[in-house]
């Protein structure tokens, strides 16, 4: 127990280091602009007066580090700075889209993480039937499509040919669950097409690599049933892979809202990142990149840690 | 076996997988033979229909659809080409010369990695192109340098089980360099699983650069690439047109040619029979 312990603490500090590390590296990026933001902010034609009293008042005359720890402090605080394209604070900029973007790649994760484990069982367990061959084949189509000719795919079929649904996701603020729910279903179903097939294939072959060994081959001897081979015997020690697959692929929703966002206009963080990277607005990219740094960092250490507490072999080291 | 052989036996989604990779290949080469007009020709009006003197209409500006996904191959394969070469040039040699040298060059390295990889892929080359610009240098750049930690993780992996072999410390023994136990001695014994990757690593940038193309923030225009086509044509598809599509289908279909390719050489070299 204690060396699972020390084991879980060793992982939270990687990810609390790299996430440092994250931020030096965004918080540098600006560094490596020509000239520096006061320059980038008023453009070629302005004049050195008026550049270098700008760049006081941003305080660039102070040194790196300085404003390292300064701008690191205003982050703590929630303080995400002002935008440079219209000077609003970025926090007011981002509030309601963060929510936006969670609960998209939330009911994603919601509707292909079930669909995905069943799938990648039922593959393993009829592995080598037409239906295995079937799923493989379109597992292996559905990862290498571009998410947005997914997206507009869905969006001929069933808001322009059906009209079933709109095909694009403004969302107004005083809108109904139901409403909010009809609007996000096409980005939601592109985002899990994606996922799911990378997520039922590693659980397939997790599984299948699980019953080629020796217990599983002893109690198919005895004579248990194909299905409680899975369920019973194998499932439980599959955990740990797919635990850490459900989770990566979580991580990777997060990235993916990016594309499907500017698809459907959906008014998430991803588009505002986007937009602000068109623009060139770097204190709005820089929060953005941070935040989905973060989240993304958070769900890999997440699998991290649970890959080791599902793993029962290191509940009980030997010696 | 033959390489003819081997070719004969290979399953039909191989099959299909070579045929189609030919077939772009040809394309990109020939394209000012293949496509009726020139890559940035206005040659009527925005958006029309198909047939007639425009095999596959036109778009928003007017310029020919058939010609431009031809020119379209030419750049968008090339430029996804050079990149994933960049990118295995400075992973691999890295990967390699981590996993001869060890100590704290290993260290060093495999901890600078760790942490690019802590950046979501996507989000990190967004970071950099907003401050760099996004000309197709800087594109080209940051995405290898991006991609060639992935293939830094696989390099040294492969060849950290190369290097315990006796052969290794038989040329090092006899005072080879490091150019000599890179190139004859770990490289040929890793080559498989690196030309493997090399097909999934092109897919991957091959769709990356499409997606951030299609965000606007890829190839420029009037560059034909097929993630801007999809863009600047996407608002046919509320008309129910599935002109915007093609290009994105070319995108599908060429990254689903290589995985299939790519899946049966895995195969074939794993030695592995599924039970």
């Amino acid at each position: 127990m204690n060396s699972l312990c020390k084991l879980l603490a060793q992982r939270l500090a990687l990810g609390l280091l790299s996430l440092l590390a994250v931020s030096v590296i965004i918080f540098l990026a600006v560094g490596m602009l020509p000239g520096d933001v006061a320059q980038a902010m008023l453009g070629q034609a302005a004049t050195p007066e008026t550049v270098a009293a700008l760049r006081l008042q941003l305080g660039l005359d102070q040194p790196a580090l300085t404003r390292f720890f300064h701008w690191g402090w205003q982050l703590l605080q929630g303080d995400l700075g002002v935008s440079l394209a219209n000077q609003r604070p970025i926090a007011e900029l981002i509030g309601a889209r963060l929510g936006n973007t969670f609960s998209l790649a939330l009911l994603a994760a919601l509707v292909s993480v079930p669909l995905a484990l069943l799938l990648g069982m039922l593959a393993a367990l009829y592995r080598n039937s037409w239906f295995d061959r079937l799923l493989n084949t379109s597992a292996l189509s559905a990862v290498s499509f571009p998410e947005f000719f997914v997206a507009y795919i869905l969006i001929l079929v069933f808001a322009v040919k059906l009209a079933w649904l709109p095909s694009i996701s403004n969302l107004s603020p005083d809108a109904s669950l139901g409403e909010v729910l009809e609007r996000s279903l096409l980005p939601v179903l592109t985002l899990s097409l994606v996922v799911v097939a990378q997520m039922m294939r590693m659980t397939r072959a997790s599984l299948i690599n699980l019953l080629a060994s020796p217990y599983i081959e002893m109690a198919r001897l005895k004579g248990i049933g194909q299905a409680r081979i899975i369920f019973r015997h194998a499932l439980p020690n599959a955990l740990a892979p797919i635990v850490n697959v459900v989770a990566l692929n979580l991580a990777y929703l997060v990235v993916g809202v990016v594309v499907v966002e500017v698809v459907f206009v959906y008014p998430g963080l991803g588009q505002l990142l986007v937009d602000s990277v068109a623009k060139r607005d770097i204190p709005v990219v820089q929060a953005c990149s941070l935040i989905f740094a973060a989240t993304y960092i958070l769900l890999n250490t997440s699998a991290d840690v649970l890959s080791i507490a599902s793993n029962p072999r290191l509940m009980h080291p030997k010696g | 076996m033959s390489l003819y052989t081997q070719l004969r036996r290979a399953p039909l989604s191989a099959k299909f997988g070579l045929l189609v990779i030919l077939l772009y290949v040809l394309v990109a080469l020939f394209a000012p033979l293949v496509a009726p007009f020139g890559e940035t020709e206005v040659v009527g009006e925005g958006f029309a229909p198909w047939g007639g003197q425009f095999l596959l209409g036109t778009d928003n500006l007017g310029r020919d659809m058939f010609s431009r996904l031809v020119y379209g191959a030419r750049n968008t394969l090339g430029i996804a080409f050079l990149t994933t070469v960049l990118a295995f040039a400075l992973g691999g040699f890295c990967g390699l010369v981590a996993a001869i040298r060890g100590g704290w060059i290993d260290q060093g390295m495999s901890r600078v990695v760790d942490i690019l990889m802590a950046i979501p892929q996507l989000i990190f080359a967004l970071l950099i192109l907003s401050v760099v610009g996004t000309t197709t240098t800087s594109l080209v750049l940051v995405i290898a340098l991006l991609d060639a930690t992935r293939v830094f993780r696989l390099s040294r992996a492969v060849a950290m089980s190369v290097v315990v072999q006796d052969f290794v410390e038989a040329a090092r023994l006899r005072g080879e360099g490091l150019w000599w136990l890179v190139t004859r001695e770990v490289l040929p014994n890793a080559a498989a699983p690196l030309i493997a990757e090399f097909g999934l690593r092109f897919c991957f940038v091959f769709l990356f650069i499409s997606a951030l193309s299609f965000l606007g923030l890829g190839i420029q225009p009037p560059t034909a690439d097929w993630g801007s086509m999809v863009r600047d044509n996407a608002v046919l598809i509320t008309f129910g047109d599935v002109s915007p599509l093609l290009p994105a289908l070319a995108v599908a279909l060429i990254t689903v040619s290589v995985n299939f390719v790519v899946d049966w050489v895995l195969h074939k070299s794993s030695g592995l029979k599924e039970c």
